[in-house]
């Protein structure tokens, strides 16, 4: 008894000292919260996420805000690519942690949910990736650094019928995920207003965790499909073609930005090469500020960064630029995210190494797409850029 | 559905039905000697994924041309890795059932199926936690297997991997019915599914059959999972509860015990989920197919070879 009761009691004292480990802040650090999926189905997508804040964290160890030094410090919450789990994330980053800002989450099924959060507990959020019109549609609260996808779906409807000459499309999507399922109808729309009505002959969806997609495959083959659109993301992708190359399917197959991890080419192997994806910036023939950032993305970590880590970079400097321009911390924290919240949806453009965004009244950028070709290496070369009309 | 399109997922079910056949297998076996349901089975059929990369990586670098030490043709590592992972993934059975079940055997069936569920969660963290959360791209150990010229037949395509994957599945059916109908072990296992309380004072250890029991389930897992690895490269911690618990439904759906049942419940369910699929948006493809299932169990609650009152192990 008298064992067990130390035990407790050791455990117990070594849970306080990691809390009391956890503490710290005060009137003069920034905080800023980050909220990645760590762990989960796309923890590449963490992994850059962290990589690229941490990066930054070193660049910014102090912001001058009003002439005054703080210390910044950055909290990083695991939202294991779920969508309850990114919810809590942000509860807990803005009323446990009390943190300024928060950037993140990733991805639109994570985002959509957690912005509801910020917004709701009037705290300022920028989303690096998220590219569903749900995240920031009337949320004062929220922003972003990607493109959209009612921009994306017809980049791509158009690049597939210019490219391939395609008339009749195919598309396979997770339809329990916010970003999929949106991204896919987009397309369909878009393709629709090309090639009209019916001219997507095959629409078919799947639930995350699936592994087998034999019966939606065969039925897509012998659809007549002229070319199949995946927006899944990387992990799926690596399942999903190599059993479309195996029951046959040889014409062209299109992805979207949910693509453009490292990981990809890795799970994949050679079915995917030859196939092109729509993305926010390539790596490969870079110049300048994101040449700059690969380079030392690459020396410090090992491996090229991906659009993730490139868009969290510029999410980064956007809430520096914000801070920067509301010029004074109270240490009001509910004065202060107002401050921030006013000076960020006051950016009109803003240069970052994802290319030039201006942006909209709704707190989304315009800027321009980037078509990606997996070459014979297995690398993503640049093929083409779009931007939307009246941009360059 | 054209002629075509209808025998293409005939073969696409066949393939699918191995792996629910395999794993449900080690359901039923397991609650027909111990009365038992091993909610861990799923995650026993992960750690086998793991393992059969791990013997895979190994083995390509200790035999495979040009690099190995000794050169063994592409199908004698397939052979060798499938049998080692069955092995290593039989101690994995017989260590949940050692540290796991023995010492809850006589405690309210409850508590060892929680005890499952919580095996299963530690297999699965434990996973993570030792390699991360980054998923692991199985190899490929019959290369060239995928980009062969595949055989088809009035173009519906076969595939050399689908030939492997059921064949492979059906021996190892035919085996086990031969080892539990043929074998003095057997014997002991069904000797002990009728009553035990009784059968151990024969001379019968009830330690050993169970763990044999545990192992033999625990085996076609680890075969299921190596299989399964070459069908779906991509392994993670959580692949193996949607396959478990889809495959405890098949177990189910065979009748409690029952190794034939099992078996063709497991092809069954592939069958239905990928015509559900096919006829059906495949939106609504596990809604349609396990509503399918429900009606059958309402019309058969003991499942297709169920009996009503006794779920002993059986052929």
């Amino acid at each position: 008894m008298l064992k067990r009761v130390l035990v407790v009691m050791v455990l117990l004292g070594a849970l306080a000292l990691l809390l009391a480990a956890c503490g710290g802040g005060g009137p003069d650090t920034i905080k800023i919260g980050i909220n990645a999926p760590l762990t989960g189905d796309i923890p590449k997508v963490g992994e850059g996420t962290k990589y690229a804040a941490e990066m930054w964290l070193e660049d910014n160890p102090e912001l001058e805000v009003g002439g005054k030094k703080y210390k910044v410090e950055l909290v990083i919450e695991d939202n294991e690519s779920k969508a309850e789990s990114a919810a809590k994330a942000n509860t807990k980053l803005i009323t446990q942690d009390e943190v300024l800002v928060i950037v993140g989450p990733q991805s639109s099924k994570q985002a959509v949910p957690a912005g509801g959060v910020a917004n709701d507990l009037k705290t300022p959020m920028i989303s690096p990736w998220s590219t569903n019109p749900k995240t920031t549609k009337d949320r004062p609260w929220v922003f972003r650094t990607p493109f959209l996808d009612p921009f994306q779906g017809p980049v791509l409807a158009k690049f597939a019928t210019e490219e391939f000459g395609a008339e009749k499309a195919a598309v396979l999507y997770d339809v329990a995920s916010d970003y999929p399922k949106g991204l896919a109808e987009y397309f369909k729309k878009a393709w629709e207003e090309i090639h009209g009505p019916g001219s997507v002959v095959a629409f078919e969806s799947f639930t995350t965790k699936d592994t087998d997609f034999s019966a939606q495959l065969t039925k897509i083959k012998n659809s007549g499909a002229d070319v199949l659109f995946l927006p899944q993301y990387y992990n799926e992708v690596a399942l999903i073609v190599p059993q479309a190359r195996q029951l046959g399917w040889d014409k062209p197959i299109l992805g979207s930005d949910s693509w453009g991890s490292a990981e990809l080419t890795k799970l994949c192997g050679e079915p995917c090469y030859g196939s092109f994806f729509s993305t926010h910036y390539v790596a490969k023939g870079a110049k300048g500020a994101t040449k700059e950032f690969i380079d030392r993305y690459q020396a410090k970590y090992g491996y090229v960064p991906d659009d993730v880590a490139a868009l969290t970079w510029d999410a980064m400097n956007i809430v520096k630029k914000a801070i920067q321009d509301c010029g004074k911390i109270t240490g009001d924290i509910e004065k202060d995210r107002q401050c921030v919240r006013d000076a960020m949806a006051n950016i009109k453009e803003f240069e970052g190494i994802t290319g030039k965004m201006s942006f909209n009244e709704q707190g989304d950028p315009i800027k321009c797409a980037v078509i990606v070709r997996i070459n014979d290496q297995g690398e993503f070369e640049f093929y083409k850029q779009v931007c939307p009309e009246g941009m360059q | 559905m054209s002629a075509t399109e209808f025998f293409q997922n005939v073969v696409n079910a066949l393939q699918w039905g191995s792996f629910y056949a395999l794993i449900a297998l080690g359901y039923s076996m397991v609650y027909g000697v111990l009365l038992l349901f091993n909610f861990a089975h799923g995650d026993i059929f992960m750690v086998g994924a793991y393992i059969g990369f791990f013997v895979a990586t190994a083995f390509l670098a200790l035999f495979a041309s040009g690099v190995g030490i000794i050169t063994l043709p592409s199908w004698a590592i397939l052979v060798l890795v499938i049998l080692a992972t069955m092995f290593l993934t039989s101690f994995v059975g017989m260590a949940v059932e050692r540290i796991g079940y023995r010492p809850l055997r006589h405690a309210p069936r409850a508590s060892a199926a929680i005890t499952g569920l919580m095996i299963g969660i530690i297999f699965e963290t434990s996973i993570l936690a030792m390699f991360g959360a980054q998923r692991m791209k199985f190899p490929e150990l019959l290369p060239g297997l995928a980009s062969a010229s595949q055989p088809t037949f009035g173009g519906v395509i076969i595939s050399w991997q689908k030939i492997l994957i059921v064949g492979v599945a059906l021996v190892l059916m035919l085996l086990l019915q031969w080892f539990v109908s043929n074998t003095k072990w057997g014997m002991a296992m069904r000797a002990m599914a009728f009553d035990f309380a009784a059968v151990p004072l024969m001379g019968v250890p009830l330690n050993r059959i169970a763990a044999l029991t545990f192992a033999l389930g625990s085996a076609l897992a680890g075969a299921a999972a190596v299989l399964y690895s070459m069908a779906y490269p991509v392994l993670d911690p959580y692949m193996g509860i949607t396959v478990g618990w889809k495959a405890f439904v098949a177990a189910i759906l065979g009748g409690r015990g029952s190794i034939k049942g099992a078996a063709l419940a497991g092809f069954l369910l592939g069958f239905i989920e990928i015509f559900a699929a096919t006829v059906f948006p495949s939106t609504y493809r596990d809604l349609i197919a396990y509503s399918i299932i429900l009606i059958i169990l309402v019309f058969r609650p003991h499942g297709m070879f169920g009996e009503e009152h006794t779920a002993r192990l059986r052929l």
